[in-house]
């Protein structure tokens, strides 16, 4: 038994001195090497077009330029990344022969310094030949709509159509069948620091060093090593001790890793880029745009038969791996917390001329559960159930844990009704109604939305063969995947004192503390004992394919790999102290920082008496015992296997339990919501820091806010990026950011040494759904229903004036119409052509108006 | 080329740019001082805010040569005989980062905040900071960090 003096408190930060004075490493900090060259990247001012040809002699010729790399390099040199779908799409690290999306990476120039590299930027001729462009997922699968890559023959990278038990029978069954379509924004939650890499090649050792700020390596080391042409020990990553925030955005760095890395090979030169603001809202990543249309099949007493899924996802001009994750992540938790059995799932992905998608915090779970929460609000509603009891009545039961959900997922542990009813008590659900009642009755517009989400944490990396057709998985050469890995190192100095090695990313996630935490309890030291060294570098970390800071991960297999290191560690120090005791190691346990006879009295070793003796007196160890005092421990889940060939899959390997309520009122003049409460209950099992945990659940509380109320990369009809700035691109600061309130329940995982599970996304997935429903709750007597995100003031304000109007203008007859029209799932179209007419900017892309594909 | 002197937390400096120089890129490059980070380059995330003549501004929308004669506070400054200041002990003691990348400008802004509004209210805080761009904390932590540190500065510290 290890006691929990230090796991459970909230420890403040070991990071903290470093970056509150100025004294963090990031990549633009980092002077790995002299003599370093600055890169400026040319881009494409054209959304669509051929490529005719390079002009770069006029940059050459400019002082202090070292040389320009274009696509025709890049097409000679380096070879496509691969990603996991079949269709035939060749994207390299710079546009070859054609641009797809505006901001598209066409030349590099390597100057003395960044202002040099800048001008001879400038003054690099491209000549284009542009295309017609698309951008709308939609009509960018329309027969006559331009297609982007000739050799896929049309815009669709990938589709699939996943069929869990049976739901034709579960629809055929109902008493009550709803759809509604809804639409998710294309947002990225845009860290700080943006990205960067150093890159370093020595021809003569084949050999290319690369530093960056990336969260990696996972797949993309191999990716990039190949796409180099490179074996992998030969590509080393090395990432500075401190990264400014990522949120998923920086696992897609690697195309710029290999960008930058070609450069320095070609121009023999250590190269250094810094992305700028634009660069990064232009064209480094986002989550996608979504086009869902959501069925639901129930019974009248609210019991949910099944559901349909129909997406569009939109991954801009090249499917970039890991995409098709977009579709794909959730898998294991498709169904979220409910019990039902039938389900279909038509996943799109599509191709238009926008910027690329990857990971963004939530990957791909902020649009699930916006979807299934909205249409559990409509089922609820056309059920005359409220929406609490509609949830209650088809949530999984505690009862039924470990769980095996229809699409393969296996829940591993949780309290789902008991979670759920935390939140209620917390937000005094009662009284809120009661609260609403008086203010509807006072022609206000009070509203309460509710959020409940599985929250899975690490991904298993097989989930993304769901892409490929079975058939095709069923081939020989195929080679199934699966896996979620992590290691840690823990040595003993001779003092007692101990270093912990790991081979993370963290981003801002306090690694180092939550680490000495841990280590501190199972060694019996204090946290300021414990040294934590993070620096990811693939030559001297222990890592495998999955390794990085991605998923959720740390919290789940992180720190199971640093447990179980130091437990290995303790295991050794008995049996070391047994032998110096002469007495048998089953006699002896670890306890209070010392080897000690079991439950009674007698001599007890320390673990700084034993290591002293250990590292300076060898001949002190027992017969066969390895020297030294150091335990190196690799953490994989036996639950991560490959898909199966009815494509169910564990996607994840813990998946945690959040439950959401808030409160809002909306002023119909100014369309200003004001979020009057917010409440969020979190199961992730064990929590190690609970100061860092409340942090965590802030932070992906307001990005999944930010997405739903403000940020959108928009686009206008010609794919020029609208939204480049921080002027445009809105991000919430602390006056719109509301107070939360936080509460936990613990079901520990028995998956993990700990019990504990990931946490980092967290409340990402839950914020745009409980924001919508609870939005479209206070707008309930103007029959609007939110749908289709984000709910801009503009936006808002012109559906709000509409529903006004018309309710001013029209008789009662017309507004039983209207009414009608919201509940059969059209009000997102009128709510879009509405806004549209206003011009407003962010539906000048038409979502409606091509003919509604109902999933067949 | 134009010289540039001035003082940057009490030590006085010389060096040579361009006019075109950024203030920040000064600061970083030419002075060895990385404290002062660089998010947007347009002036509105307020990463690179720190103090000219006793007032914050946004380094990345100053030119190095307007600083001429200037003296300039950087986070680098904060710390007093080897002590944190009330700001620096008041965010690590409530969480008030994460990354740390925002957290030079979210100080600087603080630090000029609270000169001005020595007992502000918590709608007044969040006014104040929303100069700054934080993508990691949702502000929660920093809004209690720096009603700690003005209750602390308060008292006379």
């Amino acid at each position: 038994m290890s006691e929990t003096r230090w796991i459970g408190k909230a420890v403040k930060r070991v990071e903290d001195a470093r970056l509150l004075t100025g004294r963090g490493t990031y990549i633009d900090d980092h002077p790995p090497l002299a003599n370093i060259w600055h890169a400026a990247i040319v881009r494409s001012p054209h959304a669509h077009a051929r490529i005719l040809g390079y002009d770069t002699a006029a940059a050459l010729m400019m002082e202090g330029v070292g040389g320009v790399i274009t696509g025709a390099d890049v097409a000679r040199h380096t070879k496509p990344f691969s990603v996991g779908v079949t269709a035939p799409v060749h994207y390299y690290c710079a546009a070859t022969d054609r641009v797809r999306f505006v901001g598209e990476p066409v030349a590099v120039v390597v100057a003395r310094n960044r202002y040099l590299a800048e001008d001879a930027a400038e003054v690099v001729q491209v000549r284009y030949d542009p295309l017609p462009v698309v951008l709308d997922p939609e009509r960018a699968l329309e027969s006559d709509a331009p297609v982007l890559h000739e050799a896929v023959g049309s815009n669709l990278a990938g589709h699939r159509r996943l069929v869990y038990g049976d739901p034709d029978r579960a629809f055929r069954e109902a008493d009550v069948v709803l759809d509604e379509r809804f639409s998710f924004p294309k947002y990225g939650s845009t860290p700080i620091e943006t990205y960067g890499v150093i890159a370093k090649w020595d021809p003569l050792d084949g050999l290319c060093t690369v530093w960056s700020n990336f969260m990696g390596p996972f797949i993309m080391h191999p990716l990039t090593a190949r796409v180099l042409g490179l074996p992998e020990n030969k590509l080393r990553f090395i990432v500075p001790p401190d990264i400014g925030g990522s949120f998923g955005i920086k696992s897609s760095i690697y195309p710029y890793i290999a960008l930058i890395a070609l450069a320095a090979m070609r121009t023999g030169v250590p190269v250094k880029w810094i992305e700028d603001r634009r660069e990064h809202l232009l064209a480094s990543s986002s989550g996608t745009d979504r086009v869902a249309y959501r069925e639901v099949a129930a019974k009248k007493d609210g019991t949910i038969l099944g559901m349909r899924f129909r997406w569009l996802d939109n991954v801009g001009g090249y499917i970039r791996s890991p995409e098709p994750g977009c579709s794909f992540r959730p898998t294991g938790n498709f169904v979220g917390p409910y019990r039902f059995q039938h389900l279909e799932v038509d996943a799109s992905v599509v191709m238009t001329n926008k910027s690329l998608t990857g990971p963004n915090r939530g990957y791909a779970c902020g649009h699930l559960y916006f979807e299934t929460e909205g249409i559990m609000d409509r089922l609820a509603d056309r059920l005359g159930l409220d929406p609490v009891e509609i949830r209650r009545r088809n949530l999984v039961q505690p009862d039924q844990f470990p769980y095996r959900t229809p699409t393969g997922g296996l829940y591993d542990s949780g309290d789902y009704p008991a979670a759920l009813d935390r939140a209620l008590e917390l937000a005094r659900y009662d009284e809120l109604r009661r609260e609403q009642a008086k203010a509807r009755a006072a022609g206000r517009y009070f509203g309460i939305g509710l959020a409940l989400a599985v929250d899975p944490s690490v991904s298993n990396m097989g989930y993304v063969a769901t892409a490929l057709d079975p058939q095709f998985r069923a081939k020989p050469e195929y080679l199934p995947k699966s896996g979620a890995v992590d290691s840690a190192t823990i040595k003993i100095d001779p003092l007692g004192r101990v270093i912990a090695i790991l081979s993370t990313t963290p981003q801002g996630q306090g690694h180092q503390t939550v680490v000495s935490q841990i280590v501190a309890d199972e060694l019996g030291l204090v946290p300021q004992e414990v040294t934590v060294v993070d620096e990811m570098d693939t030559f001297t970390r222990v890592w495998s394919i999955s390794s990085g800071t991605y998923s959720s991960r740390f919290g789940s297999v992180g720190t199971s790999a640093v447990a179980l290191a130091a437990r290995k560690l303790k295991a050794k120090l008995v049996e070391y102290a047994a032998h110096l005791m002469d007495l048998p190691a089953e006699s002896l346990e670890f306890r209070d920082g010392a080897v000690r006879p079991r439950g009674g009295k007698g001599p007890a070793y320390s673990v700084k008496d034993l290591a002293g003796r250990a590292h300076w007196n060898t001949e002190s160890l027992p017969e066969g015992m390895e020297p030294a005092l150091q335990a190196t421990a690799v953490f994989g889940f036996t639950v991560a296997k490959a898909v199966d060939a009815q494509d169910r899959v564990n996607s994840s390997n813990t998946y945690g339990f959040i439950a959401e309520v808030m409160a809002v009122e909306v002023d119909p003049d100014t369309a200003a919501i004001k979020i009057l409460r917010y409440v969020t209950v979190h199961d992730a099992g064990t929590i190690i820091n609970p100061m860092i945990a409340e942090g965590q659940i802030y932070g992906g509380a307001l990005h999944g806010l930010g997405g739903a109320l403000y940020e959108e990369l928009q686009y206008d009809d010609d794919g020029q990026l609208l939204t480049g700035t921080f002027m445009d691109y809105l991000v919430p600061t602390a006056s719109e950011a509301p107070t939360i309130d936080i509460a936990h329940i613990v079901s520990p995982s028995p998956l993990t040494p700990l019990g504990s599970k990931g946490l980092g996304e967290s409340s990402s997935m839950t914020a745009p759904a409980v924001i919508a429903n609870a939005v479209s709750d206070a707008l309930a007597p103007l029959g609007i229903k939110i749908n289709d995100l984000p709910m801009t003031p503009t936006k808002l304000w012109t559906i709000i004036e509409r529903a006004r109007s018309r309710e001013r203008s029209s008789d009662a007859t017309s507004r039983a119409a209207n009414i009608e029209r919201a509940e059969t799932g059209d009000r997102s179209r009128v709510a879009s052509g509405a806004a549209h007419e206003s011009g407003d900017r962010s539906r000048l892309a038409p979502i409606s108006g091509h003919p509604r594909n109902k999933p067949a | 080329m134009m010289t540039v002197r001035l003082k940057v937390n009490g030590v006085a400096h010389e060096g040579r740019c361009e006019p075109r120089k950024l203030l920040v890129d000064f600061i970083r490059e030419d002075l060895g001082l990385t404290g002062t980070h660089v998010g947007c380059e347009h002036g509105i995330c307020g990463a690179c805010t720190i103090m000219v003549n006793g007032e914050s501004a946004r380094s990345c929308i100053m030119l190095a040569v307007q600083a001429d004669g200037a003296e300039l506070m950087t986070v680098e400054g904060l710390m007093q005989d080897g002590k944190l200041h009330p700001l620096q002990e008041a965010f690590r003691e409530h969480h008030g980062l994460q990354c740390g990348f925002c957290t030079p400008g979210m100080l600087m802004t603080a630090l000029d905040f609270l000169r001005t509004n020595p007992s502000p209210s918590d709608g007044e805080i969040r006014e104040g900071i929303s100069a700054v761009l934080c993508r990691c904390t949702g502000y929660q932590g920093i809004v209690n960090a720096v009603r700690a540190a003005a209750a602390t500065l308060r008292g006379g510290r």
